[in-house]
């Protein structure tokens, strides 16, 4: 059913990475690939994939969730463990058929890359997790504020994120609806080929086309009335605070961060 | 027999998230044919859940619907000849229009039904009779039309459908009153002309006393009572307890009777209540009551 798509995937809780700050959990997100760019031998990427399965068990995000991330790019991750292990020559032969050569180093460097990948999809899925989409514009805008000295306007952008996002569910809802009530007149969307199947959507579209422009004309109506004059002065309800728990939150990354440099270049 | 008959109808959104919520809780009820319905209910109550369950537009999670005798469901190719036999109109039907004329709108459901041209034609110039569409509105775009006339419009649609029973959710909400009595008395036209089975669903207990016979009560995703409009409106306090409201001509003489009148508590229309009130007059019955002011 269309209710099952989900975008930006945000699970409501109040888990220790839930309450992180959003600029903190970008910031930490993007020390975090950094990190796992850095770590240089299996060794460190271990310490990368410790950290990501004890980030993952913090934030008590269901853990099905993990690999319905991994599974969107479960072709990515395949291509790439094929290309290393067949076409990595060096090392020793561990396996030999006719043209087909796979030797230790390959076999090594292959599992090595499906880690990084695997834990920089489960990583960086963790922010949108755990974060609303609402805060994570916010902190957006924020963090990219000093872009405004070079006249970017980063309000403007953030605002139509923000609005985008707002009217995502608003938008699933109304075709719903629509589809409902054509189907409801014989509308049938289901079988057929592929060009019947594509005319069946006009019902559907243009009442979707119709309503998308109301509601636009309605929202600029609301935000004139309520005197919105684009972000000049303006202040927020909810403010973005650092607090000790982002504090924390640092210092658990970058312990990491400093075990997987040592392991790097002193052990 | 009944025409729409549930067994133990059960629908849960979103189950298996924490989002889960149980919408319509284990419903038995059987409608007859040529009914006039009132669904009643809060905000929320899953009465239009309910009704979505009668045309398959929604698949029970458990329990059935069953429509002329035929279980829906069991085979799936069969949902679509459901859909022209129980006929659905969504709240706010106006914005599904999507035809360049109001004459291709009507005709998209009986076009879906595979009917031949002529007899398409024959279904849009009548139910555009029915409802008040005049012949050169048919052929203007319906965006073109005011709010009123595209609700009508809209409702036309699956009228033209000829549909065994027509389910209309809230067909008068956020129409002025003239409006709203035009919509309405053609329901209770259609109703009357087609001896169809018809469902309304609405907010307004004034509405639902004024056309209904029988009336159906939802509370808290459950079925409250199925009954006669006058042993509905009997529970006055019992409704009120669940956010709904009896007519305001039945609150008034339900006041008049705790203040000692005797008079009959089955008063739930206007028009009613004016024989009621005349005759009492006649018998100078109400005298007694004033003098003791």
């Amino acid at each position: 059913m269309i209710k099952d798509i989900t975008i930006g995937q945000f699970f409501p809780g109040n888990s220790p990475v839930h309450r992180l700050d959003a600029r903190a959990k970008i910031l930490l997100t993007i020390v975090f690939i950094v990190m796992l760019f850095t770590a240089g031998d299996m060794r460190g990427l271990g310490v990368c994939a410790v950290f990501t399965l004890l980030t993952f068990l913090i934030s008590r995000i269901p853990l099905k969730m993990m690999f319905k991330g991994l599974r969107t790019i479960l072709v990515i991750i395949i291509i790439t463990s094929v290309l290393n292990l067949f076409f990595i020559h060096t090392g020793e032969p561990i396996f030999e058929w006719k043209f087909i050569k796979i030797t230790d180093k390959g076999l090594q460097t292959a599992v090595f890359m499906v880690v990084r990948i695997a834990c920089l999809i489960i990583g960086t899925s963790l922010l949108t997790y755990t974060t609303s989409p609402i805060d994570l514009t916010d902190a957006i805008e924020r963090l990219l504020s000093p872009l405004k000295k070079i006249k970017v306007p980063v309000h403007e952008l953030a605002m139509m994120m923000t609005i985008a996002l707002r009217f995502i569910p608003t938008l699933i809802e109304e075709t719903d609806k629509i589809m409902s009530a054509q189907k409801a007149r014989g509308a049938d969307m289901e079988t057929g080929s592929f060009i019947k199947r594509a005319k069946a959507l006009i019902p559907v579209l243009i009442p979707l086309f119709v309503s998308s422009f109301r509601h636009a004309e309605e929202l600029a109506l609301a935000m004139e009335c309520r005197c919105y004059h684009g972000g000049e002065g303006r202040t927020r309800m909810k403010q973005l605070k650092m607090k000790l728990i982002d504090l924390w939150g640092t210092v658990y990354v970058f312990t990491f961060f400093a075990g997987v440099i040592v392991l790097n270049h002193f052990i | 027999m009944a025409i729409i008959k549930t067994e133990n109808l059960t629908y849960i959104y979103g189950d298996g998230t924490p989002f889960r919520k149980v919408a319509v809780d284990d419903v038995n009820l059987e409608i007859d044919e040529g009914e006039m319905v009132g669904i009643i209910g809060h905000t929320g109550s899953g009465k239009s859940t309910l009704i979505q369950h009668f045309n398959g537009l929604l698949k029970p999670t458990s329990g059935s619907v069953l429509i002329d005798g035929e279980r829906l469901w069991d085979d799936k190719s069969k949902l679509r000849p459901v859909r022209f036999k129980v006929g659905l109109v969504f709240q706010y039907p106006e914005y599904q229009l999507f035809e360049e004329t109001c004459y291709k709108d009507i005709g998209f459901g009986p076009k879906n039904m595979g009917l031949d041209n002529a007899e398409v034609d024959r279904r849009i110039k009548e139910t555009a009779k029915m409802v008040g569409i005049t012949a050169d509105m048919l052929d203007k775009s319906p965006f073109e039309l005011s709010g009123g006339q595209k609700r009508r419009v809209a409702i036309a649609g699956v009228m033209a459908m000829e549909p065994k029973v027509l389910i209309l959710d809230e067909p008068a909400s956020g129409l002025d009153p003239k409006g709203r009595d035009q919509i309405l008395g053609l329901i209770k036209e259609y109703h009357r002309e087609k001896k169809n089975t018809v469902l309304l669903v609405s907010h307004s207990m004034e509405d639902i006393a004024k056309n209904v016979s029988k009336i159906l009560v939802m509370n808290k995703a459950k079925l409250y009572c199925y009954d006669d409009t006058r042993t509905v409106f009997h529970r006055a306090a019992q409704l009120e307890e669940m956010g709904l409201a009896v007519p305001q001509i039945t609150r008034v003489f339900n006041r008049l009777k705790a203040m000692g009148l005797d008079i009959g508590d089955d008063v739930y229309t206007t028009k009613y209540a004016k024989e009621l009130l005349l005759k009492l007059l006649a018998e100078k019955k109400f005298n007694r009551g004033i003098e003791t002011d």
